[in-house]
């Protein structure tokens, strides 16, 4: 088993705290950062192949690279802690049980990139989450760990999924609805209020202080070859155990249903896995020995995403389920581009009338077609994160929704 | 949030369906303190909109056309942007909510551990149907997209809690218990 980074504190009472944070070695990473020339810290990320735990996977150190050089004006760093992904619920525990992992994150992190201010993009619907925080940041101001060239400012979001995208985020932060823009220009060169903006996942953050105490070989070495270091995984669905559970990026998806998280529950008998938020391509049963990094996915064709893991055991309607996907995305489009804001209403109706034993014989080939056309045509990745599940449901299981539709 | 086809983000404008709204939408002067500190907070004023919003629909009970007036006037930008900013964001109600806002979570996890069974008796037990009101104004009943407590299926956020693991019973006595 390997070595809790991130959870390690959540067991312990009031694991929150200050006091708790400190006695178990936390804001001794700050000493060390100060000690290092930015660049350098960013060189010790980059070798540490900690890569963005939000979503997109994106190596960590090269994103802070892309800092223009010679920048004069603000560089500002944003947390994305807007957590929505269908299935995930991490960052809800780092943010009320170790909200100073995440301070001490950003304050290294800030430096590393030259960046005065911070803003923390808390969802909405996460209140005792965004108190807890706030709590935090208070102790840190009045410890000193703040307010010294670095501040920060906590964000209640107001509820829309698409502010998890980072530049839909960063639109909402600036008092827009949460449209998300067209890269590039990246956030890096031209982000939040038109500064070079810096990105990052609350669960990416809070492993730098790590990182910066024991050395990028150590963290490289917890993971794969292109990927360093733990994550936590979001286990839910029909499992024995639902939870999360921190291990090495280099667990199997079967190791981590079975040894971790207890088995399958319902009828006990494995049909299908979402492997990383109901965004990823949905796995079969029979493609589970697939480790649960970035690479590891992309090879079947799915992705880790947000590493939220929905288990469904046979007695689990694929049909119904993609009734339930489809009616969140079709939900959440934001209405910006056409294909997706169509797409999804138009998918989300077929979907629901082949459920309920009324499609049309043309109906699933049709999903598939509009699918695939629109993928890769939208400002952001949302109805990229829509067709993973419209294709993988259908042709996976294609058998299953053919049953219900009626003949002739 | 509600159930439905196609994003709610681009319903259009409505009329305040013939209710009263609260006699003054008005801040008062400590609250408009706050809203110069949050205002300060961002490079750009703007920035604290959100943040101002939460403030006015806690203080007003909700986000009425008047309400996106004054907030405007408040950041001198049109009404017209505040009203595309509240109706993007299913947090912000336009319409007088209840006292308490029932949101029982649908999405996958919580499908897939009974979601619709929840819901179901929240309808029966209220006698409204999702996205209603009860008469007394006590509650109002919501489906919503996940609220990542999955772990805990099927769950609901009462007003800020989140209530986790429910079945029939324990969200009966829960309602029951919504003053
Ligand atoms: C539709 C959509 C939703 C997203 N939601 C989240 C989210 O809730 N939290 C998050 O950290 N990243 C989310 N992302 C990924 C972000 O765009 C971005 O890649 C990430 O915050 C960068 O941080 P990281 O490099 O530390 O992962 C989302 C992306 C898309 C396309
Ligand atoms: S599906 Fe209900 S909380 Fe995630």
């Amino acid at each position: 088993m390997t070595e809790k980074i991130l959870t390690r504190n959540f067991g312990r009472a009031d694991s929150h705290t200050l006091a708790v944070y400190r006695e178990t070695g936390g804001y001794k990473a700050l000493d060390k950062a100060a000690a290092m020339q930015p660049a350098a810290i960013v060189e010790e990320v980059k070798k540490s192949n900690l890569r963005g735990l939000g979503g997109a996977g994106f190596p960590t150190g090269m994103k802070w690279s892309f800092i223009p050089r010679g920048h004069t004006g603000p560089v500002y760093l944003v947390v994305n802690a807007d957590e929505g992904e269908p299935g995930t619920f991490k960052d809800r525990y780092l943010l009320e049980r170790d909200p100073h992992a995440l301070i001490e994150g950003m304050i290294i992190t800030a430096r590393a990139i030259r960046s005065a201010l911070g803003f923390v993009y808390i969802r909405g619907e996460y209140v005792e989450p965004w108190r807890r925080f706030s709590t935090a940041v208070r102790e840190a101001y009045e410890a000193g760990y703040l307010g010294r060239g670095f501040d920060i400012v906590v964000h209640r979001g107001a509820g829309a999924y698409i502010c998890g995208e980072e530049t839909g985020l960063i639109s909402s932060l600036e008092g827009l609805k949460g449209w998300p823009k067209l890269k590039p220009p990246f956030p890096a060169i031209k982000g939040a209020f038109g500064a070079p903006t810096i990105v990052n996942n609350v669960e990416t953050l809070a492993h730098v202080p790590h990182i910066v105490n024991r050395g990028a070989e150590w963290f490289a070495s917890l993971g794969t070859k292109t990927q360093g270091g733990t994550r936590i995984y979001s286990v839910s669905g029909r499992v024995k155990r639902p939870g999360i559970y921190e291990t090495s990026v280099g667990i199997t998806l079967r190791q981590l249903i079975y040894d971790e998280a207890g088995g399958v529950a319902g009828n006990g008998r494995l049909k299908a896995v979402v492997p990383g938020g109901s965004s990823a391509a949905l796995l079969s049963a029979d493609e589970i020995d697939v480790t649960m990094d970035v690479d590891g996915l992309k090879n079947v064709d799915s992705m880790i995403g947000s590493a939220g893991v929905i288990v469904f055991d046979e007695t689990v309607s694929i049909p119904d389920a993609l009734v339930v996907v489809a009616r969140f995305y079709a939900h959440e489009s934001c209405g910006q581009c056409t294909p997706c804001r169509e797409s999804t209403g138009w998918i989300y109706k077929m979907a629901r009338r082949i459920a309920e034993g009324h499609g049309r014989k043309e109906d699933l080939d049709t999903i598939l077609d509009v699918a695939k056309r629109g993928a890769g045509t939208t400002i952001c990745a949302f109805y990229d994160g829509a067709v993973g599940p419209y294709i993988s449901y259908i042709e996976k299981f294609r058998g299953e929704f053919e049953a219900l539709i009626p003949r002739a | 949030m509600t159930t439905g086809p196609g994003p709610t983000h681009r319903t259009p404008p409505t009329a305040q369906a013939g209710r009263a709204a609260p006699a003054t939408i008005i801040f008062s002067p400590e609250q408009l303190a706050e809203v110069r500190r949050l205002q300060s907070l961002y490079p750009d004023k703007r920035g604290a909109l959100l943040p101002v919003l939460h403030m006015a629909q806690d203080t007003f009970g909700h986000v009425s056309l008047e309400a996106e007036t004054y907030v405007a006037s408040l950041f001198a930008l049109s009404p017209a942007h505040v009203h595309e900013v509240v109706t993007f964001y299913t947090l912000f109600f336009q319409q007088p909510k209840g006292r308490h806002v029932v949101a029982v979570c649908h999405n996958l996890s919580c499908h897939l551990a009974g979601a619709q069974r929840i819901i179901a008796h929240c309808k029966e037990t209220l006698g409204i149907d999702v996205g209603e009101t009860t008469a007394d104004g006590r509650i109002t009943l919501q489906a919503v997209e996940c609220l990542c407590a999955c772990e805990h299926a099927p769950m609901a956020q009462v007003d800020d809690r989140y209530e986790l693991d429910l079945t029939p019973d324990k969200v009966g006595r829960l309602l029951a218990g919504l003053a």
